[in-house]
């Protein structure tokens, strides 16, 4: 620092302030610092790799039912790893990589995008993280241990019951369910409370960008959603299959019938958890490559608003098969078909916005363009399947794969690359290489197609889900064929864009702070952000704050330097009401997921890991809310000479 | 994206031109119960494509307006202007939704209005890998047991009543009707009616474990007369061997481990664990459609079923060959 820099406007931090500020936050280096960060960047980073990493194990899987199915007859799979590997699969894609993707993103983007400094509890964030990284672990070793899950990612009893799965293999995918729904949990009430009461001054409701809306209507869905299937699988189907209860068993008066509501309760809201942050990325990213403001903003909110109460009116639509009263699936039919009128007001929205702006082919838009058209066809199958008579032929088909699949390739993954695209250099500081952008997504566009698009022949020809094999006299081998070489292309896809990613850490351009010319508060800082993320907190004054701020916007002063404050704002309006002390790094979070993951491991094979695994958490809970003597700054900047 | 998927829409016709040999296909109606889903279909499909090029080209023609912009078009005019063609637009939408919705409506209650109360009664168990099928007539001495092969009278309504012995199956004939769950303790209920004599196929559409994949049946659709004749002979007994060597062969049936599992009516063999092997002579498919039922296939079946459907129930049945060649030749008189 120049001595020419100290001469800063009054309140604003002198270049001494800003040196303690850098240390206050600054993570501490090595293994333990990486072990106890409550960073949420540095949380997320990590949140977001091993979410790819499950990304990358499930596609390999997807390929290898691919492979399997190429022909018919074929002998690359024997049933049983079929069962467990198509489990594995959908389990996999749902709650290891679509749920904590979509959150772990929110975990990066939320705080800099309100203009905060972290997440508004940081050592649950850490704990969130780490349970979902034991639970993930856990069902992997299974699966090479041979004891993978086998029922299918909806694990409908009594198959999954303890009479026709025995051993331990149901077991680890209703614990793993157990460990995701926690990490879920955390990370929603994390993003609620950080949206609500950690904006930065200025940002009243109406001022919150788009993304955020969706992330905060995503994780009231997780609140709502997971516990249903909490129920289901961590209580009812753990307790059936280890204390012998009998709440799935129709010879004991159980239901299986009952675990049917209670998985698509929390099934269909999960699919709206992974999408409408997806429509959050698109609807942030179209205005900024239209080089236009949004069309109709009030009417995206209410839509993901909407989507959001109505995605909780729709699971029957998974049971039309069931013999259920035919009034009752009615409402449901109607409930399947309204919802496509939210997402048709954002699709209006969203072409609106791109024929009334300007805009700029770069692969970000690309993706989002992708996302449009495949989330149209995709959503207009998931409209013929809510019709009870079609989905009677459909249900259970690839039709159904190809539906979901066009709904989850298309309106889930393809928005999230464009997320990656456009974010990247956000979260590294480099640019990624646009002509290998452009392969990556015309080999995934056409890809997923190519792969998809047959399925629906498919199933209409009497190809039901689940088979690892068919007889050739069934004519289903040619589109089983062309629908694998589909997948040949999505795989070269995905492998281009790890070299991409690879390629621009090593060797890609610098992207300074704002490379895109971008609206929301996260490229008003440096890429990467510090630690602290703002130096100031900045002020608000608009819907699109980088667009509509004046060149002497004013910024929050005051903070102590000296200490982890982050401003805390009102609801509606975010006006500033206090300030609040984060704590630090902690290993505590760590130590209780630990203690968490020998409670739920151990809880598959005996009742009283759940008497003696709290016993476990006590010591580790109580040193981690353990009320420190010294305040920050005077243990931690004594120690050393400033 | 044009160009594939005008060459996957020729694909599949191709392909489904080409599997006459297993009809599955739910666009190919043998029934008014297909029929009227069929009708639904297309309807579903044409305004579902219809919709899908009008939004595409929307999309198209904003990106290539778009492009060519020097200015964006915004003020409060131009606003106005777009968001009335939102308006518009989710007008039309909500307009076919609710179109769509009536028809739904209409078609689920003509299928469901279908019922019948004489309608002939077939009582279908689902086990893990194969189908009990049970037929159901007031007079007890009318009523018998099959498996795997239901034939139906061309032009009467059949009433299919499902249960579930273990699991969830689910019941599948696309030619006839949509799919209805076998779920244990539960009994539901569908009716068709199949208006052209044929050979219907029907899966297991729900994920049943081990074997899903090979719990395939047949829906056979006979003239009245013929069906008459199939019923009456299905009443029967089994028949008495005829010959020395089928005489061998039931004694092979009834000292080994078949007689544990399977019911020959007629004989001491009763137990109900695996399929009735009454009539066997009389199906078309041995293991639930996954073998066709010929000397050679049936022999392999019994010597080593592990080898063909790895997981199935039946165990591995090491016989010398004259036991085999005298069973087979039993099991073949069993018609």
């Amino acid at each position: 620092m120049s001595s020419t820099e100290a001469r800063v406007p009054a309140g604003l931090l002198n270049p001494a302030e800003r040196e303690l500020m850098e240390r206050t936050w600054r993570p501490r280096r090595g293994l333990w610092g990486w072990l106890i960060a409550t960073d949420h960047k540095s949380i997320a980073t990590r949140y977001i790799i091993t979410a790819f990493v499950f990304f990358l194990l499930g596609g390999i899987e997807a390929f290898m039912i691919r492979l399997q199915l190429a022909r018919p007859e074929n002998h690359l799979l024997d049933p049983d790893q079929y069962n467990q590997i198509f489990t594995m699969h959908g389990t996999t894609m749902m709650f290891l990589f679509g749920v904590p993707i979509q959150l772990a993103v929110a975990l990066y983007l939320v705080p800099l995008m309100v203009g905060t400094r972290n997440v508004a509890f940081p050592r649950l964030n850490a704990l969130g993280y780490w349970t979902y990284v034991i639970g993930g672990l856990f069902l992997y070793v299974s699966f090479f241990l041979n004891t993978g899950p086998d029922a299918g990612w909806f694990a409908y009893v009594p198959l999954a019951g303890p009479q026709f799965s025995a051993g331990k293999r149901v077991d680890v995918w209703a614990q793993m369910v157990t460990f995701t729904e926690i990490a879920a949990l955390t990370a929603a009430v994390e993003i609620i409370v950080t949206v609500l009461k950690q904006r930065a001054p200025g940002m009243s409701l109406n001022r919150i960008p788009i993304y955020v809306w969706a992330v905060l209507v995503t994780s009231f869905l997780v609140l709502f959603a997971m516990p249903s299937v909490a129920l289901a699988s961590t209580a009812m189907l753990a307790m059936d299959r280890l204390v012998g209860t009998h709440f799935f068993n129709p010879a004991e008066g159980g239901d299986p019938l009952l675990w049917q509501h209670l998985f698509w309760f929390f099934g269909h809201p999960e699919v709206y958890i992974m999408f409408i942050p997806a429509t959050g990325y698109v609807s942030d990213i179209i205005p900024v490559f239209a080089r236009r403001k949004m069309v109709g903003h009030t009417a995206l909110v209410l839509s993901l608003v909407a989507t959001g109460f109505v995605s909780f009116g729709l699971w029957v639509h998974h049971m039309f098969t069931t013999g259920l009263p035919q009034l009752g699936q009615s409402f449901f039919t109607g409930a399947s078909l309204m919802i496509a009128i939210p997402s048709g007001v954002q699709i209006f929205c969203w072409i609106a916005t791109l024929w009334a702006g300007r805009p700029r082919f770069d692969t970000p838009l690309l993706f989002v363009i992708g996302f449009i058209v495949l989330f149209v066809c995709g959503g207009i199958t998931g409209v013929m399947i809510a019709s009870v008579p079609f989905d009677q032929q459909a249900h259970d088909t690839y039709f159904i794969v190809a539906h979901l699949h066009y709904v989850q390739m298309g309106a889930f993954v393809f928005p999230l690359f464009a997320a990656f695209y456009y974010w990247f250099p956000k979260l590294t500081g480099r640019l990624l290489s646009e002509r290998m952008g452009k392969w990556n997504f015309w080999l995934f566009f056409i890809g997923v197609n190519v792969t998809f698009f047959p399925q629906h022949f498919l199933g209409l020809m009497g190809m039901t889900r689940r088979v690892y094999t068919y007889l050739p006299e069934t004519g289903w081998g040619p589109l089983n064929l062309l629908s694998t070489i589909g997948a040949v292309m999505i795989a070269v896809s995905v492998v281009l864009f790890i070299a991409n990613v690879v390629r621009s850490l090593a060797a890609g351009l610098p992207a300074g702070a704002d490379p895109w010319g971008a609206h929301t508060l996260e490229w008003d800082t440096a890429s990467p952000p510090p630690p602290y993320n703002f130096a100031h907190i900045p002020v608000v004054d608009g819907l699109y704050p980088l667009w509509e701020r004046s060149p002497d916007a004013a910024v929050v002063t005051g903070m102590a330097a000296g200490k982890r404050q982050v401003l805390v704002t009102s609801v509606m309006d975010a006006e500033p009401e206090s300030i609040y002390e984060h704590p630090g790094p902690s290993i505590w979070p760590l130590i209780v997921a630990l203690t968490i993951g020998v409670t739920f491991i151990f809880g598959i094979f005996t009742p009283w890991a759940f008497l003696v695994g709290p016993a476990l958490m006590f010591a580790p809970l109580v040193l981690w809310f353990w009320p420190r003597r010294k305040e920050p700054r005077e243990r931690g900047f004594a120690e050393e000479p400033a | 994206m044009r160009l594939p998927r005008a060459l996957l829409a020729l694909t599949a016709a191709a392909a489904l031109a080409a599997c006459g040999h297993r009809d599955l296909s739910a666009l190919d109606p043998a029934g008014p119960q297909a029929g009227r889903i069929a009708a639904l279909t297309w309807y579903l499909v044409i305004v579902g494509s219809a919709v899908f090029v009008v939004t595409t080209g929307f999309l198209l023609y904003a990106l290539w307006r778009g492009g060519r912009r020097v200015e964006n078009y915004s003020g409060e005019a131009a606003e106005r202007h777009i968001h009335r063609w939102i308006y518009g637009a989710v007008g039309v939408t909500t307009l076919i939704l609710l179109v769509t919705l009536i028809y739904d409506f209409t078609t689920g209650r003509a299928l469901a209005s279908f019922a019948e109360p004489d309608a002939l009664t077939i009582r279908v168990t689902g086990h893990q890998w194969w189908w009990q099928v049970q037929y159901i007539d007031p007079v007890p001495s009318n009523r018998f047991e099959t498996a795997n092969e239901i034939h139906v009278p061309v032009g009467r309504r059949v009433r299919i009543e499902v249960q579930a012995a273990d699991v969830i199956h689910s019941f599948w004939v696309p030619n006839l009707h949509g799919k209805v769950d076998l779920i244990p303790g539960y009994t539901n209920t569908t009716y068709f009616r199949a208006d052209r004599a044929g050979v219907y196929h029907g899966r297991c559409a729900e994920f049943c474990g081990y074997q899903h994949a090979r719990m395939d049946f047949l829906v056979i659709a006979d003239p009245p007369a013929q069906f008459a004749a199939w019923y009456r002979n299905q009443l029967r007994s089994a028949p008495a061997p005829a010959d020395s060597v089928q005489q061998a062969g039931q004694q092979v049936f009834l000292s080994t481990r078949c007689a544990m599992c399977h019911t020959v009516r007629g004989t001491e063999a009763g137990s109900r664990v695996g399929p009735d092997l009454t009539h066997l002579a009389s199906r078309t498919t041995l293991a639930a459609g996954t073998l066709p039922n010929i000397r050679g296939s049936l022999g392999g079946w019994v010597l080593d079923p592990q080898s063909i459907k790895p997981g199935a129930y039946m165990p591995p049945n090491p016989l010398e060959p004259d036991e085999l060649h005298a069973l087979l030749s039993y099991l073949e008189s069993l018609k």
